[in-house]
């Protein structure tokens, strides 16, 4: 076992772990923290995105004992029913799910999208790589969501939902 | 996933000690950690190294760029100076995965990353790779995302990064240490075709590692695309690619780069193809001409005898799209010749 300090949505976590533990089970199954989704385990389908220091991730792949002292967000550190980021309002206006188990790991990736794009991140759609500014347009979004999976298909809310924030 | 040690290297010395130990060095862990859960990966020990001194990005002498090893796929994408002088790298980088698995993975660990023919992963399936001298379960079974060149009647698995075949094409040096010292090989020596040794990948010794990669200046990369053709139109790998770099001057090839992905068992420059091209006309003709040669060794099983057209005619495109497009320098001028002549009035005269 290794003690690790997690630091997750602000507080600062002890824990002893197993180095085989994943930083989506040390969320999961030792803190509680069950809004982060087990979808393929294995990097395909984005339900795990969590962020690292603003950027997202995969938390199935990510072992846990590699990312002690780094500030993670998860979806309860995003917003709470009882006051909502804008982002899952929008999800909910804009019908963005419908079973819901793709919605936690669509939103923090779309956040975490979201900053790269501010930042003047490109993305494999981007026309001219030398632009100053890129229009966050619907194929953009769509190419940089494309980490994430959602199989009841509610795909055109979820666009729709980044698209209202962004604006 | 069986259990193993872990350290996390706070410096180079400490790294290098605990590699030529026989552990195996940690990235991102997007294709070491999915392949331990899998049992395809058996390490005893994982070092950490991405808490080293190896994420930054340095311009050398001659307008050349290191890139340390730890540097994240994302980052190096969204790099201002490898956008501009290397574009092809970054149109490669963002090709590859997703968002996530970019911010997670690294430049060194992008190099090392294994096959994804299903039978290396697919314990009831032979595989000279995962267990040597078993046989490659590949020869008689699905093939259609395998290679076409550089097969062995071993292995015909196909190497998968995007990075390492605009690297390649960038003439990329690899820089690596061990406790010995340190040694530099060219990117198109670190990868070893497949031959009697499947399951020996690269020509890295057993106490090395990658520290960084090094460009050198490439006043043809300005004008360089990388083109990829999946079935899917984002996070998919590639059934083929091309990273190509391209000066054209009076109608004649001047310089070139190529080379060519998802086709190979290495990330394959296509030097046959480039001697064609150098000092011909910048021709459809000339293009189809050198991409044919490139491929006339392929060998191809049924189902994928259709990436031999289709790189060809990847090639093709690429390289007349380049022919057709100025470089971003070029594009620059341009632009300020053109505010200039508005300024004056002249583009509206001239109209």
């Amino acid at each position: 076992m290794i003690p690790v300090k997690l630091r997750v949505n602000g507080t600062t976590e002890l824990l002893a772990l197993d180095p085989r533990v994943s930083l989506l089970d040390a969320l999961r199954e030792h803190l509680g923290l069950t809004g982060t989704k087990k979808g393929c385990n294995q990097g395909a389908c984005g339900a795990c995105t969590v962020l690292v220091d603003g950027e997202r991730i995969a938390a199935c792949l990510a072992l846990a004992v590699q990312y002690a002292g780094r500030d993670i967000t998860t979806i309860e550190g995003v917003g709470q029913p009882e006051h909502l980021h804008p982002l899952q309002q929008q999800f909910i206006s804009e019908d963005g799910f419908q079973c819901g188990f793709c919605t936690s790991g669509q939103i923090c990736s779309a956040l975490g999208m979201l900053a790269e794009h501010r930042a003047g991140m490109p993305s494999a759609v981007t026309p001219d790589l030398d632009a100053a500014e890129i229009a966050l347009t619907e194929a953009e979004i769509k190419e940089r969501m494309s980490g994430n999976l959602c199989r009841c298909g509610a795909y055109e809310g979820i666009v729709g939902a980044i698209e209202r924030v962004a604006r | 996933m069986r259990p193993f040690g872990y350290l996390s290297a706070p410096d180079l010395p400490t790294a290098l000690d605990a590699v030529a130990a026989g552990a195996r060095p940690l990235g991102g862990g997007t294709n070491l950690v999915d392949l331990m859960r899998e049992d395809v990966e058996r390490p005893e020990t994982l070092v950490d190294v991405t808490a080293l001194p190896l994420a930054g990005m340095d311009e050398l002498p001659g307008g050349g760029l290191r890139i340390g090893a730890v540097v994240r796929n994302s980052h190096l994408a969204a790099d201002r100076l490898v956008r501009s002088r290397y574009p092809v790298l970054a149109q490669a980088l963002l090709a590859g995965a997703s968002g996530q698995l970019r911010n997670m993975a690294t430049v060194g660990g992008n190099l090392l990353q294994r096959t994804r023919c299903p039978y290396f992963r697919d314990h009831a399936a032979s595989c000279n790779k995962r267990e040597p001298g078993s046989g490659c379960a590949a020869l008689g079974g699905l093939h259609r995302g395998m290679a076409v060149l550089g097969t062995s009647e071993h292995c015909i698995a196909a190497h998968p990064s995007d990075m390492a075949v605009a690297l390649v094409a960038l003439d990329a040096v690899v820089e690596v240490q061990s406790v010995r010292g340190t040694r530099r090989i060219p990117l198109a020596e670190l990868h070893r075709p497949p031959g009697e040794t499947p399951h020996v990948e690269t020509r890295l010794a057993a106490d090395e590692l990658i520290t960084a990669v090094e460009l050198p200046a490439l006043p043809v990369a300005r004008t360089s695309r990388y083109r990829k053709v999946r079935d899917r139109a984002s996070f998919a790998f590639a059934l083929v690619s091309v990273a190509a770099a391209l000066e054209v001057r009076d109608g004649e090839v001047v310089d070139v780069r190529l080379a060519l992905g998802g086709v190979a068992t290495t990330p394959w420059r296509a030097r046959e193809a480039e001697r064609l091209l150098l000092r011909a006309p910048a021709t459809d003709e000339t293009f189809r001409r050198a991409a044919a040669a490139e491929l006339a060794p392929a060998v191809a099983r049924p189902d994928n005898a259709f990436k031999i057209e289709l790189v060809q005619r990847t090639v093709v495109a690429t390289l007349r799209q380049l022919a057709t497009e100025r470089s971003s320098a070029e594009r620059a001028d341009g632009t300020e010749r053109s505010s200039a002549e508005r300024a004056d009035g002249t583009e509206g005269g001239a109209a």
